[in-house]
Parts: structure tokens; sequence; C-alpha cells
């Protein structure tokens, strides 16, 4: 099995008394797309500074594109990989190739127009290499940055909230720079909030709020956190719900919606259960406007999660 | 770790291409030659040729030192802009999220204020001699013409504006806020002038052994300085202003 791209355990960082970061553990594949979510204030900015080098983990080890963290790595590990951060950071009074040639320097390119060329070519910018950034929109400066972090082809790509402040045009094209990115094979570490983002792009996520809340695919997560349910409709409140769906094979329990004549079935298996139930609601003379599974989104996770934090919190 | 010269010119590069386009910097370069040569020249010209040796010497001292002051003053603007702009800007971090080392940036950054500074020092004294040789009093054009004063601007100009340099980006590095840093160095700028000053008006006798000890004195200062601010400038620091 391939190494991951990035591993780390019990990572710690700690601000005088405040702890930002607690004890992370976690893997990274090569070529996976990973969504780290969390609230605002949650240590995700710090995480992505601790593993790019930035700052130093009070504890805790960690690897980088194959490097253990540590000072004397610094350089080699910010070699390999790129950090895009919440704000493009470009140098306004600087064309768009300038900044880019700048950063091509810095990484030490034996050809660094052509590389800056091929990086604007993957962000659709070639046509605006004289543009002076500060006459850019957001969205393009936002690109000009994904160009940046993919001057150096590195092994590993954070990006850190890429789409914060964009229009729903521009979010989109950024997304589908990330989905490029993930068909190079780059690895991407996705800092974000966005969980409709999240849910979209990452192969797998964590919930971090502080502490490592859980990990796993959008599914996955869902799963562990929700029983299944099916959603039923009908035109009228049923006279004895008990009766239509106590006992049916495959049910756990339901409960009435605030609405008259909404249910929600809790089930094991909705492919089991939902014809049972419908046989049911039909047996009873019911008339059905709909039935279907209850869909939990990433964000229902997340919510849940996070509200346990807040109530878990000391007031 | 290794040093690379190539990682120092790309940042020397885009700081002057920045200050190019900078209306700040660009002022800055072309206003402080201004009005520290107005006065020098006026002088230099309306002295009268029966004016005694040493009041005569006393004068053209005086307006040299006002060369001193491009290179005093113009580098600490640049430099005190060079750490805290870049934060301000919210450029450090991808900055600094690159193999570049602090020694490479600092390097880079302190160059790239050298040279518009030197350039811009050597330009005003030269618009200076040529005010002497052409409309001077031919005593007076003789003195300001001196090897001695001709050596302590030609050697003290670098080494000042190297003092400056390396004094502005440790206040910038330190610093939140732009202006702040900026009058910081200028004062911090001071120190070497003075020194300089203090021999001009004879406080401290001046010898050419003197002036070349303390020459050779600012180099190593200034030597020093590149790896005393290296030492000083933390990336964590800088990013979390922890």
């Amino acid at each position: 099995m391939d190494a991951p791209a990035l591993a780390t355990e019990q990572l710690t960082r700690r601000f005088g008394g405040r702890t930002a970061v607690d004890g992370l553990s976690l893997t990274v594949a090569k070529g996976e797309v990973f969504g780290f979510l969390g609230p605002n204030g949650a240590g995700k900015s710090t995480t992505v500074r601790m593993l790019g080098t930035l700052i130093r983990p009070s504890s805790g080890s960690a690897t980088v594109a194959g490097l253990r963290l540590s000072p004397e790595n610094g350089v080699e590990i910010r070699r390999r990989i790129s950090i895009m951060p919440e704000s493009p950071g470009l140098y306004l009074r600087l064309s768009v190739a300038e900044n880019l040639e700048c950063f091509a320097g810095l990484y030490g390119m034996s050809q660094p127009k052509e590389r800056v060329r091929a990086a604007l070519a993957a962000v659709s910018m070639t046509d605006r290499t004289g543009e002076l950034c500060q006459n850019l929109s957001k969205g393009l400066r936002q690109r000009v940055a994904l160009a940046r972090a993919l001057l150096n082809d590195p092994e590993v790509v954070f990006l850190d909230e890429p789409t914060s402040g964009l229009d729903p045009v521009a979010t989109r094209e950024v997304h589908g720079l990330i989905d490029g990115l993930r068909s190079r094979g780059t690895t991407v570490f996705l800092t974000t909030h966005r969980l409709e983002e999240a849910e979209r792009l990452c192969d797998r996520v964590a919930i971090f709020n502080r502490t490592l809340r859980l990990v796993g695919g959008p599914q996955e997560l869902r799963d562990q956190l929700f029983t299944r349910a099916l959603v039923v409709r009908t035109v009228k409140a049923l006279p004895d719900p008990a009766d239509v769906f106590s006992g049916l094979p495959g049910v756990q329990g339901w409960s009435a919606g605030q609405e008259p004549g909404t249910y929600t079935v809790m089930v094991k298996e909705p492919t089991i259960a939902a014809p049972a139930v419908a046989r049911s609601l039909v047996a009873v003379g019911a008339d059905v406007l709909s039935l279907t599974e209850a869909h939990r989104s990433l964000e229902d996770v997340y919510l849940q999660l996070i509200n346990e934090d807040t109530e878990a919190r000391p007031q | 770790m290794s040093f690379s010269l190539g990682r120092a010119a790309a940042i020397f590069t885009k700081e002057l291409r920045d200050y190019r386009r900078n209306r700040f910097v660009v002022m800055s370069m072309a206003l402080l030659p201004a009005v520290f040569i107005v006065l020098p020249v006026v002088d230099i010209v309306s002295v009268p040729a029966q004016v005694a040796s040493p009041r005569l010497d006393n004068r053209i001292s005086l307006s040299l030192l006002y060369m001193l002051l491009i290179p005093a003053f113009v580098p600490s603007a640049l430099s005190a802009y060079s750490v805290v702009g870049e934060r301000d800007q919210g450029t450090l971090e991808p900055l600094l999220s690159t193999p570049l080392t602090k020694e490479e940036l600092l390097l880079g950054k302190g160059f790239a204020a050298l040279v518009p500074a030197l350039c811009v020092a050597y330009a005003v004294f030269g618009v200076f001699l040529a005010v002497a040789a052409g409309l001077a009093h031919p005593v007076v054009r003789s003195a300001v013409f001196a090897s001695s004063h001709l050596l302590v601007q030609l050697l003290f100009t670098p080494l000042i504006a190297s003092w400056s340099i390396w004094v502005g980006i440790a206040i910038s590095s330190r610093s939140r806020d732009v202006r702040v840093a900026q009058q910081l160095s200028v004062f911090a700028s001071f120190p070497p002038l003075a020194l300089v000053a203090l021999m001009s008006f004879n406080v401290i006798s001046a010898s050419t052994g003197l002036a070349l000890g303390l020459a050779a004195g600012l180099v190593v200062v200034d030597g020093l300085g590149w790896r005393a601010v290296a030492a000083m400038f933390d990336r964590e620091r800088l990013l979390t202003g922890g």
C-alpha cells in the first residue's frame, strides 16, 4: 500500500493557555480530496499552518508528502506542497505573469515562463497574463492564486476556504478546478465550512472542532450519526398511525411531524421497509401524497456534532 | 540548509517591480532627494570667495551631510515597508509557504532597498558636484572636490544605507503598522549619521584613519546585520503575531 500523503499523530498546538488543535490524528491517502470541516475558530487554519511548516506543533508528530514534519525538513516539505490561503495574497501592483514568475523563481524552476504558462492554462487565464492583479475580480484573483498553487506541481495542495466570498459562478469555477486537481492525482486538503462544497468535492471529510469529531465519507458519516428514515405524507392525518406503522418488517419506530398527515418512520433498510409501509397505508385506505427516504445532508451531520460541542461546553 | 541566490533574486526582482508601481515609494524616492539637494546647492553657490577656510569647510561639511541623509532615509522608508507591507497585503503567508529561507528573503529585500537608494544618492551627489563644478567659486569648488570629502561620501553612502536597511527590516518584522515602522526606522537611521556629523563638524577630530576605521566598523555591523535580523525573523511570530 502507498504511504499516505499526510499523516498526523496526536498533533497539538497551544497558544498560551488556549489549545487551538488538540490531539489530531488522521491520515490522508495519495490522490484523495480530503475535506476538513469546522466552524470559525475551530483550528483549521492552525492545522494547515502546522502541516505547511509555518508554525510549530506544541506536541505530536506528522508526515507531510513523505517527510517527517520538522524544522530541518521545512524547506523540502514546502518544495513538495503548496498552500492557498483564504485570501489570495497576490501582489496587486504586479501583473498576473509577474506574480507567478516570482513564485516560479522561489521554487527554483528551470523554465519558469513555460511553467507559468502551463499553470495559467490550467485555470484558463492565459489571456490575462499581462493584466495587473488589482484590476481582476475576486474570482479571477482566486484563480491566479490557484495557478500559483499549481506552479510547483505539488504532491499535496492545501486549500484554505478557496471559495470564501465568491459568487456562485466563481465558486463553480473553483470547484471545477479542484475536480481537475483530483483527475491529476494531486492530494487536496480542503479546509471549508461550506458543507455542500465538501459533500460535492470530497472523498472523505473530517469534522473538526479543536478535536477531531468524526472522519469518513459523507455517506458513512450520515450512517454513523443518523438512523435511516422514510417520510410519509398523506392527504389527511391517519386516525391510528400506530396501527399502520408498528410491527412492519424493518420498521424501528415512527413519529408524527408538525404538519397533519406527515410522519417519519425510522427504518433499518429502506428497500425492505418502504414496500411494507406502502402496503399498510393502502390497506387502511390512506390517500398517500408521497413516500420518500429522508435525506440527511452533511450539514445535518455537521450541525449535530457542532451542537453537541456547544452544549457540552461549560457555561 | 542550502542558500539559493536564485530565490533571493526572485524577491529582489519582485520588489523592484512593485516599487516601480508604488506611488508612495516613487514619491519618497523623488521628493526626499529633491528636498535634501536644494539647501546644499543654494549654499555652495552662494558661498563668497573670501570666506575663511574653517567656515568654508564647515559649510561644505554641512552640505555633504545633507547628501548623507538620502542613503539614511530613502532605504529606511523602503525597508520599513518590507515585512509589515507584505503582512498588510496578505502576501506574507503565500511567500513563507514556499521553500524560501529567511536569509534569502532578507537578502532579496535588502538589496532591493539598497540598489535604488544608492542610485538616487549617487545621482544626487553627482548633481551636487556638477553644480559645484559649474557654478561655485573656484575656491569653493576645489574644497568640494577635496579627496577626503569625496571619499567620505562614496564610502559612507552604502554603509549608512545598509545600516538603515537592516534596522528598517528589523523594525518592520516587529511592527503591525506600516507608518509606525517607517517613523521608527527613520529615527533608527540616525546613529551612524550622528557619528559622521560629529566628524564633519570636528567634534570628533576627523582623520582619514578614523574615517576608515569607522567605515570598517560599519562594514562589520552591516555584515552582521543580515544574520542578526535573520535570527530575529520568525515565521511563526510573523504569522500569528504571538
